[in-house]
């Protein structure tokens, strides 16, 4: 176990961009959000929730899939290269790192996501405590343990510890990663006693909240029918805007549409974030198979509390992270749907 | 206030003037009220108006419109405004609506109690309408806090328009002129600025942009059944986030789109999960329609005639956009 000063972490970003790209939550014009590091960017690792969760590292919104290019009778086609470079993200939540593992199910199962692995493999995770949970968060609830990143599945864990960062290196990426900066840490084998009060400290905290003690019980796999056909959507679903707020902030959604864009003397083919919110969400050729804003209201929720646990041993594809709950602007969220459906109320 | 309202909404529901009300939801944390309707004295149990009641609901008039009989609906003094310039776009039926106009002393934001170090909340005491409450007073797990009612204001309040419903059929409340600052002192800050200062400020805001569609679809202005951005075949599909766009079509296009007919509600800036001041767009089109085309504000009034609409010999010659750099 290592420590830092909290005044020294300029210098250990610094070494980590030296010889990896580097992922951290940084403030611009006024919000967090998880970007690359650079010498002038604002790194803020205070603020408990980025704006987005970090899935873009593994996930990019918008990405390219390959490009075609037109060369007199020709058409030559461009892979996009595949991340080929060790990165590392820094301050990851254990909500969020529970997020990439509700991912991995989705793109490394069969067939493998190629792109999204490529980056798995390359990705070095540094996952943060969360020192201040707030009235939003219900990890609790997914089994996520906030206080502990340690047993969550990252390299290295760290923790805020008065003016002092403790440094844990969990697997063998991590061990070489805290070789690399080894230089800045100090050995904090002493602090143990310390480190169990804050993380004592946290799930105190924890069970204050709000929302930890809410109830999943009604949902789950052999829900099905019962949930599909309540009769609760209808009201529920009312106030929504049909805006992705809730799909964009979210660590775990997973939807997305592949597009051709047309450069003028080729094609370029790019997949970007869907959003079961939108009307145009799973359209085919025959037209679209949800055609109310309620039957798509239904879908993502019915996605994370039922077909998602069915499909992935129980597993929910929600992990509490809270953001849905921060920034819809209709105030929906998804632990209103829990408890209006059949959760604690 | 609140009890007035709901006793109002009861004795009208039971009387038959109305069908449904369409009012605010108590949430289950102390500030995420929803829009919601009510159809019965049961539900209404749960009716809650305080200062987090900020969405207009003005744009949900245009669903209920379609639906049998009136809609009792619950609008604030600048809500109003959106609501006749539905109307005057042929978007609501005024006879579907039975509208009662509510006091606002300001509505809160709490994005901008978050800003001030405030978290992990389990209370907030003088978000009522029933005091004068000059302070909101915060419970939190990490103790209790204070901050001003109008240091927790949306932007919006700052520049409010005024007490006076431009539209209603009967008022219950008092209101509170919450204005505090100028309302183009903020599109004068950025006038001021260089080009390149310019792009800068509006590329950094707009690089943010997650491409939520949550400023168009709460704008009630952005009435379109089906908009462009939706299109199938529109090539840059409207939810892929690709920083050019965003940064110098989407949001510049949609100014465009609701100018003249922009009443300035504040919606799109109170819903931007990344907190782009989208506001600024629209408000630079209102000061500049104001100047070339004299005074106008959307919304005053359902029948005038608006000034891109409408054609006279004193209007500016488009030479000007060249003129003035």
């Amino acid at each position: 176990m290592y420590k830092i000063a909290k005044s020294n972490l300029p210098a250990l970003f610094r070494a980590i961009a030296e010889t990896k790209e580097l992922y951290l939550p940084i403030r611009r014009a006024g919000q967090v959000n998880f970007g690359p590091w650079s010498e002038d960017a604002e790194v803020d690792v205070e603020t408990l929730k980025t704006v987005k969760s970090p899935k873009d590292v593994f996930f990019p919104q918008s990405e390219n899939l390959y490009s075609c290019e037109r060369e007199g009778k020709d058409i030559k086609i461009e892979p996009q290269a595949l991340q080929d470079q060790e990165f590392v993200v820094f301050g990851m939540k254990a909500c969020d790192i529970k997020g990439v593992e509700v991912l991995d199910k989705v793109f490394l199962a069969d067939p493998i996501d190629t792109f999204y692995a490529a980056r798995r493999d390359h990705g070095i995770i540094v996952a943060m405590a969360c020192h201040e949970p707030e009235e939003s968060c219900f990890c609790k609830v997914f089994g996520v343990d906030c206080a502990d990143p340690e047993k969550s599945a990252a390299d290295v864990a760290v923790w805020m510890l008065g003016d002092d960062l403790i440094w844990k290196a969990i697997t063998e990426k991590g061990e070489a990663l805290t070789k690399a900066v080894e230089s800045l840490l100090e050995n904090a084998d002493a602090d143990s006693d310390k480190l169990e009060e804050e993380k004592n400290n946290i799930r105190a905290i924890v069970e204050k909240l709000p929302y930890s003690n809410l109830s999943l019980e009604g949902w789950g796999g052999d829900k099905l029918e019962e949930k599909f056909n309540s009769p609760k959507w209808e009201e529920l679903y009312k106030p929504c805007l049909a805006c992705g707020t809730c799909t964009f902030v979210c660590p775990t959604c997973q939807c997305y549409d592949i597009k051709d864009y047309d450069t003028g003397h080729g094609v370029q083919r790019y997949r970007c974030w869907d959003s079961c919110m939108y009307s145009d969400f799973t359209m085919m050729a025959h037209g679209n198979n949800r055609t109310s804003q309620m039957q798509r209201f239904r879908q993502r929720f019915m996605h994370k509390l039922v077909y998602f646990p069915a499909n992935n041993d129980g597993m929910y594809s929600c992990v509490g992270c809270g953001r849905c709950v921060e920034k819809c602007p209709s105030s929906l969220n998804i632990v209103k749907v829990i408890k209006s459906m059949g959760g604690e109320q | 206030m609140q009890e007035e309202l709901i006793k109002r909404a009861k004795e009208l529901l039971a009387d038959g003037t109305v069908a449904r009300v369409l009012g605010w939801k108590a949430g289950d944390l102390p500030y995420n009220p929803e829009p919601s309707y009510f159809e019965n004295e049961d539900q209404l149990k749960n009716f809650v108006y305080n200062g987090f009641c900020g969405a207009n609901l003005s744009k949900y008039m245009i669903e209920a419109s379609k639906l049998e009989g009136k809609t009792l609906v619950f609008l604030k003094p600048c809500d109003t405004y959106s609501f006749n310039q539905l109307i005057k776009e042929h978007r609501v039926d005024r006879e579907k609506a039975f509208i009662i106009g509510v006091g606002c002393k300001g509505k809160l934001s709490i994005e901008k109690i978050r800003e001030q170090g405030i978290k992990g909340i389990e209370s907030i005491t003088g978000a009522e309408m029933t005091d004068d409450a000059e302070t909101l007073t915060i419970q939190t797990i990490y103790g209790e806090k204070t901050c001003t009612y109008a240091s927790a204001m949306l932007g919006r309040c700052h520049v409010c328009k005024g007490k006076e419903h431009q539209v209603y059929d009967e008022l219950i409340g008092e209101s509170k002129d919450t204005k505090d600052a100028d309302r183009f002192a903020e599109v004068e800050k950025i006038e001021a600025m260089s080009p390149e200062e310019r792009f800068a400020f509006f590329q950094n805001e707009l690089s943010k942009c997650i491409r939520c569609n949550a400023c168009r679809n709460v704008c009630p202005a952005c009435s379109c059944r089906k908009c462009v951005f939706d299109s199938t075949k529109f090539d840059s599909a409207q939810k892929a986030n690709v920083d050019d766009f965003e940064e110098k079509m989407f949001h510049i296009i949609r100014a465009f789109h609701v100018a003249g007919r922009c009443t300035d509600c504040g919606e799109c800036s109170r819903v931007c999960p990344q907190g782009i001041p989208l506001h600024l767009f629209n408000r630079k089109f209102i000061k500049d329609i104001d100047k070339f085309y004299g005074e106008y504000q959307a919304g005053e009034d359902t029948d005038s005639k608006a000034p891109l609409t409408n054609f006279t010999f004193d209007d500016v010659e488009p030479s000007i956009v060249g003129e003035r750099g």
